[in-house]
């Protein structure tokens, strides 16, 4: 593995750390876009060149169609319909948020140099793999508005499949086409309930939904 | 051929039953596919089907119990379907994500590779969010919304789950096994890594734990159940619970042969007792039936993992419960559906207005809080009998005390609204046979369980328990 996978990966947690601490819908949006681009090169930069092999080329091709192009789109989509481009709202603050990723990293990294990881795969890429699902997960219990839990889940798999990335020679590739396609038709399903939230309730704030208890 | 048969034509179905929004093209295809499904899963029986696909896809006796229990409910639902799209509108889509239902399930059912089970079990709870929202109004889009966040992480925990599994397999390329099959998996256990085959028990238990409503996972079950149609919640309540059950089942196979029974026991029983004790607490005063039903599947997927994590004859009661589970909640859950078709209903005296839908109310009451001589008796006494013989005397104790409060919740409320004071006011209504005949054929078939498990399912039981380690009685 080169340099390059290192920058991809440290890129991959700054978009992270950029979702975390930001106040506008568009770049959470913009951030969790950039992070799906940067895995799909990922799985190009971890082998040299003459190695590429149509799995290879056909998961970098599909994870940046499907991360980086389609959702991304589709969420701009579904914000620019519902009107909503008011700040983010957090339960925790944006610094606090910032603070509990820094901690989210070091435990992840952590947790990655006890852990035995077979092979020659580096730690770098189960710590990335983790602080990114700790991350999601983050966003995805810190903030109100329903379309950012949409970029947590975003995030959380994207952390899933950089950990996939470690036995990439070891799960088909018909196998990883429909992980894609599920977390595609997901996120789709849930932009559409998104955007009927926003209908009903004039607005995308999750905290609202609190009509079903007993 | 069969095993890819089972998952094509449903998926092939829900195309074809796209649009129109004309009910009798929705009755038709759901009422054609459920049977073709119905025939394939008889045949399985009698040929037992080749593996295929390098054996991706094979069926072994668990696979095949959960795979009849869902065509069976399958069948009995659309059944239903007919006579529900008589009485309400349905959107253009209904028939087709049911259909896209079954065929996840089956993909779940026939799936030996852990990680194409992940994608049919995501696919099962894609299927079913768009008919949690069938009645596009507030409530029902919060339960919507709930669903889908809860499902959605606690399925991509589980897929964190499976590559931790793959992850624990090692280097495969000197020893010649097929990484994340199962049988691959049950013969190089003991060579799998410890520390990432117990990381990967617990997030495939928490993960497939959430899809299955063990508590405290469960918050999104009575919300779900609650606003969904009926014959949605009755699927989700004996199908979509039974493929939850068999990838916690497959986890736990795995984790067994590698000889960490020892780990895998104490997580599997405090989800258990958990459940059943958030579910004792809630159905006390529970007014609305179809929230109570949900709480009372939250008590019964606990009793799934107890007695998979007590081992033993414990196992096959879990498997027996497995079935049992699937016709009571289908049978309670179609006739509480009755119970919302008819006017004024919530307020009473459902014996009058509504004699034969509040009669299978009555005989649902029973077999769910497992009262003789339904099924569902036998399987919580081999449950408790295994807790009393392996030496957990107080997981026996604790069970039927928990058991005896959810049956007194459960019975109030169902009471109370057949033998309640008759304020509705309303007049005696005619019932549809479509609307009867289905759970009628549940609630018998119950009784059947209750009485005598017939030879080839008692066979197919047996040799499902015998593969997750337990014994017969």
């Amino acid at each position: 593995m080169g340099h390059l996978a290192d920058l991809l990966l440290l890129l991959v947690l700054l978009s992270g750390f950029l979702i975390l601490g930001t106040t506008r819908l568009t770049t959470c949006i913009r951030g969790v876009a950039l992070q799906g681009g940067l895995l799909g090169l990922l799985p190009l930069a971890l082998q040299p060149l003459p190695q590429w092999s149509a799995h290879t080329l056909g998961l970098a091709a599909g994870t940046i169609l499907v991360k980086a192009i389609v959702l991304p789109w589709f969420l701009t989509w579904a914000i620019r319909e519902a009107a909503v481009r008011r700040e983010v709202e957090p339960r925790v603050g944006y610094i606090a948020s910032m603070a509990l990723g820094i901690v989210a990293v070091a435990a992840a990294s952590a947790v990655a140099t006890r852990l035995p990881v077979p092979g020659e795969h580096p730690i770098l890429l189960l710590a990335t793999s983790l602080s990114c699902v700790i991350m999601g997960l983050l966003v995805l219990a810190t903030r109100a508005k329903a379309l950012i839990q949409v970029v947590g889940y975003l995030m959380l798999e994207n952390g899933i499949y950089v950990f996939g990335l470690t036995s990439v020679d070891r799960v088909p590739f018909l196998v990883e086409i429909g992980v894609l396609l599920d977390i595609f038709v997901g996120v789709f399903i849930m932009g559409i309930v998104v955007f009927h939230i926003n209908r009903e309730f004039d607005s995308l704030d999750s905290a609202r939904l609190t009509e079903l208890k007993d | 051929m069969l095993l890819a048969a089972l998952i094509l034509v449903p998926a092939l179905g829900a195309v074809g039953a796209y649009g129109g929004g004309r009910a009798t093209r929705h009755s038709v295809w759901l009422v054609a596919v459920a049977a073709i499904h119905l025939l394939m899963v008889t045949v399985a029986w009698v040929t037992a089907p080749a593996p295929m696909l390098d054996g991706w896809l094979a069926l072994d006796a668990l696979g095949l119990a959960v795979l009849s229990v869902v065509s069976v409910l399958f069948f009995v639902v659309a059944t239903y379907a007919v006579g529900y799209l008589r009485r309400e509108r349905a959107r253009r889509a209904f028939a087709t994500w049911l259909l896209a239902f079954l065929s996840a399930a089956s993909l779940v059912a026939v799936s030996h590779h852990l990680a194409l089970l992940w994608v049919g079990m995501e696919g099962t709870t894609l299927a079913l969010a768009p008919l949690i929202f069938e009645r596009r109004d507030r409530r029902s889009l919060e339960a919507t919304w709930k669903y889908l966040v809860i499902s959605s992480v606690g399925i991509a925990l589980a897929l964190l789950g499976t590559f931790f599994l793959a992850t624990a397999q090692g280097d495969l390329r000197s020893g010649g096994l097929r990484p994340l099959v199962l049988e691959d998996l049950l013969t190089g256990a003991a060579q799998l890594h410890p520390a990432w085959l117990k990381a990967a028990f617990i997030f495939l238990l928490v993960g497939y734990g959430t899809k299955l409503g063990l508590a405290p996972m469960h918050t999104w079950k009575p919300d779900t159940y609650g606003e969904a149609p009926a014959l949605v919640a009755a699927l989700m309540a004996g199908g979509l619970t039974s493929c939850a059950f068999l990838g916690i089942a497959r986890a736990t196979q795995v984790t067994m042969a590698a000889g960490l029974a020892p780990f895998a026991r104490p997580p599997l029983f405090i989800f258990g007792l958990l459940s059943l004790a958030v579910a004792a607490a809630f159905v006390i005063g529970q007014s609305d039936v179809k929230r109570l039903l949900a709480y009372s599947s939250v008590e019964h997927v606990g009793l799934l993992v107890l007695g998979l994590g007590l081992g033993g004859v414990g196992v096959y009661g879990s498997v027996l419960h497995l079935v049992n589970n699937a016709l009571a909640k289908g049978l309670l859950f179609l006739a509480a559906g009755n119970v919302a078709l008819a006017a004024g209903s919530e307020r009473g005296g459902l014996l009058r207005t509504i004699p034969a839908s509040g009669f299978l109310l009555l005989i649902g009451l029973f077999a769910v809080t497992g009262s003789p001589p339904f099924g569902m008796f036998l399987s919580e006494l081999t449950i408790l009998r295994a807790a009393w013989g392996n030496g957990h005397p107080w997981i026996a104790a604790v069970i039927l005390v928990l058991l005896a409060l959810i049956f007194i919740g459960i019975a109030v409320t169902i009471l109370e609204l057949l033998y309640g004071p008759d304020r509705s006011g309303a007049r005696r209504e005619r019932e549809s046979w479509w609307l009867i005949t289905g759970p009628a054929a549940l609630a018998l078939a119950a009784v059947v369980l209750g009485v005598s498990i017939p030879g080839p399912l008692q066979d197919l039981l047996a040799r499902a328990s015998a593969a997750l380690g337990g014994a017969v009685p």
